[in-house]
């Protein structure tokens, strides 16, 4: 039920980057070709070509890559609560785009680390930054990734992305290896 | 003459480092102090007074026992229970070492009087001499003699100003000891951890790892040459052993989780530390001499910061297990498990100090951080340090002071965040920055150096 719900996120979501990619594409074409220079008539003999255009890419990375991931809704991040490991729905969603993601690319494989915000101590944050990445890493088994594709590492609050928010500290994130 | 004096030096120089001689004098009378902590004793310390033997430094015996006296007065100023009474108050003009004009000295309001000399020898080694005198009572309660090498002198004044303490608060000194920490550079989002070593004033800095690998958490074995503390080698996270003769480094143990938080037994012999394997971190002690691991807790909770008490007997650690983060203790096989902080909020990073008696720890509570200690019982807690981050106690030798880190918040702006070493007095009084390089945090105490 889950499953096929996220599904339909994925699939909707996938789409909604597809069709911003899609027009941000448009629009570039259109703004390269805006600027048309003077076009001097040179000889007639050559008539004049159009509709020759390249098709650009959906995106500017590749598929299975690092930003491709992090491109899907974000979906290579996971946020806890403090001092907290279980996973939230939101969590639990971008899990599942992970693991579609893990099924689609299947020479992928993903370091998940586990980080921390800096109001805790360091070694007690070093075990809960595991616990998150082992939370991570057994959800995405659980949808049925090869656990031999999974590898953890904790950071605890050695790592942190934002010096006043801690909530974007208090994270799992995928690393595509 | 001269010439030939300097060839000698120069020749002795060149020798390889070889450890202080310490010859003793006698002890004379024991002075009651008990009340020492009540005000700073007064306590006056001249200038060394040296022969006029030059080094090729440039620099005179006289050169060097000043410097050996401002070093001194300054260790045992910075413990809080001294004040140096400034030597240009001094009335005595020529000071007699082996006889002071005791009227004077009372009249500055000095309670006791250092003196001493210092010679180089045809050898190549400093005779360094001090004496101790109680100025009302017109005696003298200690003198001790140094042999060292000139370039040992900052090593002289600290075992001086450790004698000097010892005769008058009745303990031990923790003045010729070194603190290894971890040196702190680059932004906030991508901060270089090296692993860096210095003397307990701060003097002596070195930078031991390079940065490459994250380097946290070193503890100092109580044998003095070795660290253990916590690198990232090929992004994985495992103790190391760091041997400060030799600057070799090893991984300890063949563990396929990260291990962490590592500690020394008193006796050196075995270091405690936490794995963390499928998300759960328990603790396991690895006998040094044969490398057999032994698992202590096995519980879904967090295990983690074990410390031994100084006899082996007894482990403290924090865990989760209650459901947040307190502290528990249990025997050396890890039964026994109980429970000894109740308090509100989190407690960690529990530390067994050296005396045995009291127990270290960094507390949570309200949005702040406090460094405090409590029995080992869990009774008689006392918050030494309160601020914004709080961190990582580590015990001098002798348990009268702790180190740790404190880290400032940033504020709108960005700007804040500075990390640094602090102290703290075991009384709570006498808080002081240990100044370094660069930003620092987990500092780790020497035992004394021999």
């Amino acid at each position: 039920m889950l499953k096929l719900n996220n599904g339909i996120k994925y699939t909707l979501l996938t789409g909604a980057v597809l069709a911003l990619t899609a027009c941000a594409n448009t629009n570039k074409t259109a703004i390269e070709k805006t600027p048309d220079p003077v076009v001097v008539p040179d000889q007639d003999t050559n008539p004049v070509e159009t509709g020759v255009v390249d098709e650009l890419p959906i995106a500017d990375y590749a598929m299975g890559s690092q930003e491709h991931l992090d491109d899907i809704a974000n979906a290579s991040l996971v946020y806890f609560g403090y001092d907290r490991y279980d996973l939230t729905e939101n969590a639990r969603s971008s899990l599942q785009l992970q693991a579609k993601f893990l099924n689609e690319y299947s020479n992928v494989n993903f370091v998940i680390e586990g980080h921390c915000d800096e109001r805790g101590t360091r070694e007690y944050n070093l075990a809960l930054g595991e616990r998150r990445a082992n939370a991570a890493r057994n959800y995405l088994v659980a949808l049925g990734v090869d656990s031999s594709r999974l590898s953890v590492v904790s950071y605890g609050k050695e790592r942190p992305l934002s010096m006043s928010n801690h909530d974007q500290n208090r994270r799992g994130y995928s690393r595509v290896k | 003459m001269k010439f030939n004096k300097i060839i000698k030096i120069m020749a002795v120089l060149l020798l390889p480092y070889t450890s202080l001689n310490l010859v003793l004098a006698q002890d004379v009378l024991q002075v009651d102090v008990n009340d020492a902590y009540a005000a700073p004793i007064p306590i006056a310390i001249t200038a060394l007074q040296g022969n006029s033997s030059f080094l090729l430094s440039g620099e005179s015996m006289a050169d060097y026992g000043r410097k050996i006296s401002q070093v001194v007065s300054a260790d045992l100023v910075r413990s809080g229970l001294f004040k140096s009474i400034d030597q240009r108050a001094f009335l005595s003009k020529d000071i007699n070492i082996l006889r002071p004009n005791f009227k004077d000295w009372r009249a500055v309001g000095a309670q006791d009087l250092v003196t001493g000399s210092i010679i180089l020898q045809e050898n190549g080694r400093m005779k360094v001499e001090f004496r101790l005198w109680d100025v009302f009572g017109g005696t003298r309660i200690k003198g001790l003699r140094y042999q060292a090498l000139p370039k040992d002198w900052r090593r002289v004044a600290h075992r001086i100003a450790d004698a000097v303490y010892r005769r008058l608060t009745g303990e031990k000194g923790y003045f010729d000891t070194r603190i290894v920490y971890i040196a702190e550079t680059g932004s906030y989002t991508k901060r270089i951890k090296r692993l860096a070593i210095m003397d307990q004033d701060g003097k002596n800095h070195k930078y031991l790892t390079s940065g490459k690998n994250m380097a946290l958490t070193p503890r100092f074995s109580p044998t003095i040459q070795e660290i253990t503390y916590l690198s990232y080698v090929n992004d994985m996270p495992r103790v190391y052993l760091y041997n400060l003769d030799s600057g070799k480094q090893e991984i300890l143990g063949d563990f396929d989780g990260m291990t962490f938080a590592p500690r020394f037994s008193a006796d050196g012999n075995t270091v405690i530390m936490s794995m963390a394997k499928k998300g759960n971190s328990d603790i396991y002690a690895m006998e040094l001499k044969t490398r057999r691991v032994k698992r202590l807790t096995k519980n879904s909770a967090i295990d983690t910061s074990p410390s031994y008490s100084p006899d082996g007997k007894k482990i403290v650690f924090n865990s989760d297990r209650g459901g947040s983060q307190q502290l528990y203790v249990m025997d050396e096989n890890g039964r026994g498990i109980h429970r000894i902080s109740f308090g509100k909020g989190r407690y960690a990073t529990p530390v067994w100090s050296p005396r045995g008696d009291l127990i270290a720890f960094t507390r949570q509570y309200g949005g702040e951080f406090y460094i405090g200690v409590m029995r080992t019982d869990g009774s008689g807690e006392r918050l030494l340090t309160k601020s914004f981050l709080d961190e990582g106690p580590t015990w001098s030798p002798n348990g009268r002071v702790l180190m740790f880190f404190r880290k400032k918040p940033y504020d709108k702006k960005g700007k804040g965040g500075e990390t640094q070493l602090w102290s703290v007095d075991l009384t709570g009084y006498n808080e002081r920055q240990i100044h370094t390089p660069r930003d620092a945090s987990d500092p780790a105490w020497s035992p004394l150096l021999r």
